[in-house]
């Protein structure tokens, strides 16, 4: 069955653009908005939030350091 | 055409030690694992043994067995890992609760539907946060556990999605039909990530958290050159009639909408493949790997994937194209389940509202919660995406611990919808679902604890004391069920008593 081979040899290929950091994506591009009713709850949370955060946000992330898994 | 099918989800977690950062992992998350035991009653050695006799991590769907030789020792899961002291439990809820690598994992029981596959998923999250909370503390800083995929330092680690499939579908018409489906189900899969590329080396948002680490579009390895379609073949289950599809593409997800339509809408496209629907050439991806990120990297949604046939479509197009797909057959064959509709109705719903009204799905998807979140942070701020506290929202909104993370502070406030109450999270973090073997294993741990000498998914091995041990095959995940096994379980107050009463020649 055609489609079978190249299913197959899809699989052992390797693109040559598969390198995740492609330059012609567009990065910058904003996302729609919301409107600014749900603007202003989001900022009501924000004080909330705040309360949670670990203290010394660089520290805390930089120490978060993992061994790969699956 | 339907929704259910024999499914489950495994989670390996994030876990540190704040202000210990080169604590050995795996002692970390032995740590976690023997906490839970002991707090529930199960740290018993005899409880600690996985049943190993029928697993074949390196059995290949494709129909030839990798050799011992040439696997990376990574992708040895059945050596058992006694010397090493890794941690393994068997749950009451039918769960598998264990050191994976170099991370606590929780293997949800086998469940029939997505709905209870999100439940026992959830129930997870609570049982880590369970066992940091009892685990012991270094210098007064508690061990800390993330429903998250990355460290942002190069390192990724998996949720992955278990289906129970036809064996007779045969493999390629599986690999054609979920490849494009996979590429664009981010759009309402992905739980978002600060970080674009490996090590997080550009401080840009995408939408997934594990888009960065698929290299390839079909293969073997789960913790190397990553494959969009993971070929492992072990069904746990009668091999002539079942495979089991082990999806290793997805984002853990800490919202229930997330989770539930991630496992529904690909139940869909399963049922799909299985009804032999001819996914021709149209839906080809002409570079599917490059189009995983491509499509992630652009959280306006807009951009526009090359097809094989020279088309170009975006991630929503292709994702409405799966939409009718199921609504047509689903039509045809008559889908009259009531999760087989709420499925269908919110994969639709959802499409139009990541199209029309991006921030309204902050209520149910992940990376909408995330990202809005963290524009709001930038806005009163006057900061950008190199701000090193939302590199820490980033991280904390997967913080399974309900006073700290973020995902469930959003919960509390309303913002993030909830499935279920906290009651029925309870009681799935100590009870099996009913409907699979995963009833007869859970209530087999519940109820005689002491003469359980190992577990597995298709067994359950008695010590009642005699010269050998008995082990009682699970094979069929349907069988074992509480309409099937209740009443014998329920009669049987010793195990003694249940193997009786199951050898018994009416049984």
């Amino acid at each position: 069955m055609p489609t079978q081979e190249h299913s197959q040899s899809k699989g052992n290929r390797r693109d040559s653009d598969d390198e995740s950091l492609d330059a012609d994506v567009a990065l910058d591009k904003p996302a729609q908005t919301g409107d600014s009713e749900l603007d202003s709850d989001v900022d009501a949370i924000l004080g909330d939030i705040d309360e949670l955060l670990e203290v010394n946000a660089e520290d805390f992330v930089k120490s978060f350091v993992q061994k790969g898994g699956q | 055409m339907t929704v259910h099918r024999v499914m489950g989800i495994e989670t390996e977690y994030g876990v540190s030690v704040p202000g210990h950062p080169t604590m050995n992992a795996m002692v970390t998350s032995s740590h976690v694992v023997n906490s839970y035991a002991r707090q529930v009653g199960l740290d018993r050695s005899a409880l600690a043994h996985w049943d190993y006799a029928r697993e074949s991590p390196l059995r290949d769907a494709r129909g030839f067995d990798m050799s011992r030789a040439d696997a990376d020792p990574s992708q040895l899961t059945d050596e058992p890992d006694d010397e090493l002291g890794l941690a393994n439990v068997i749950l009451t809820n039918g769960a598998r609760l264990y050191v994976d690598h170099a991370h606590p994992e929780y293997s949800s029981p086998e469940v029939t539907n997505p709905r209870d596959a999100t439940l026992w998923d959830r129930a997870g999250a609570l049982i880590m946060h369970r066992a940091s909370e009892m685990g012991p503390s270094f210098d007064g800083a508690r061990i800390k556990l993330y429903k998250n995929n990355v460290d942002n330092k190069g390192a990724s680690y998996g949720c992955h999605e278990n289906y129970l499939m036809r064996r007779e579908t045969p493999f390629n018409d599986i690999v054609r039909g979920l490849i494009p489906f996979f590429v664009t189900r981010q759009i309402f899969t992905g739980s978002g990530r600060l970080g674009v590329g490996q090590e997080a080396q550009r401080k840009e948002f995408q939408i997934s958290q594990r888009a960065d680490y698929f290299e390839v579009e079909v293969g073997l390895e789960t913790t190397l050159k990553r494959p969009l379609i993971n070929t492992r073949d072990e069904p746990h289950a009668d091999p002539e009639k079942h495979r089991r599809l082990h999806v290793i593409v997805g984002d853990a997800n800490l919202s229930d909408t997330a989770t539930l339509l991630k496992m529904g809408s690909t139940s869909l496209v399963l049922a799909l493949i299985e009804s032999g629907y001819a996914f021709d050439a149209d839906w080809e991806i002409a570079h599917p790997v490059a189009e995983l990120t491509r499509v992630s990297y652009d959280t306006s949604l807009s951009h526009l994937i090359t097809m094989r046939n020279g088309q170009t479509l975006r991630a929503l197009d292709i994702q409405y194209r799966y939409l009718e797909a199921a609504k047509n057959l689903c039509e045809r064959t008559g889908a009259h389940d009531e999760q087989t509709i709420e499925i269908l109705q919110l994969w639709e719903t959802t499409l139009h509202s990541l199209e029309n009204d991006l921030m309204s799905c902050a209520s149910t998807i992940d990376w909408v919660a995330k990202y809005q979140l963290m524009q709001a942070y930038m806005k009163r701020d006057k900061s950008n995406w190199s701000d090193p506290r939302l590199a820490l929202v980033d991280l904390q909104y997967s913080d399974v611990d309900p006073n700290r993370g973020i995902a469930r502070a959003l919960e509390v406030k309303g913002s993030l919808r909830r499935i279920f109450t906290d009651a029925e999270v309870e009681q799935a973090v100590s009870e099996p679902p009913s409907d699979t073997r995963a009833y007869f294993r859970g209530e087999c741990v519940r109820k005689y604890p002491e003469n359980i000498a190992a577990a597995s998914w298709d067994s359950v091995v008695f010590d009642t004391g005699g010269d050998t041990l008995l082990r009682v095959p699970t094979l069929d995940p349907l069988r074992g069920t509480k309409h099937g096994v209740g009443e014998i379980l329920g009669r049987s107050d010793s195990a003694r008593d249940l193997l009786e009463a199951l050898q018994a020649p009416d049984q």
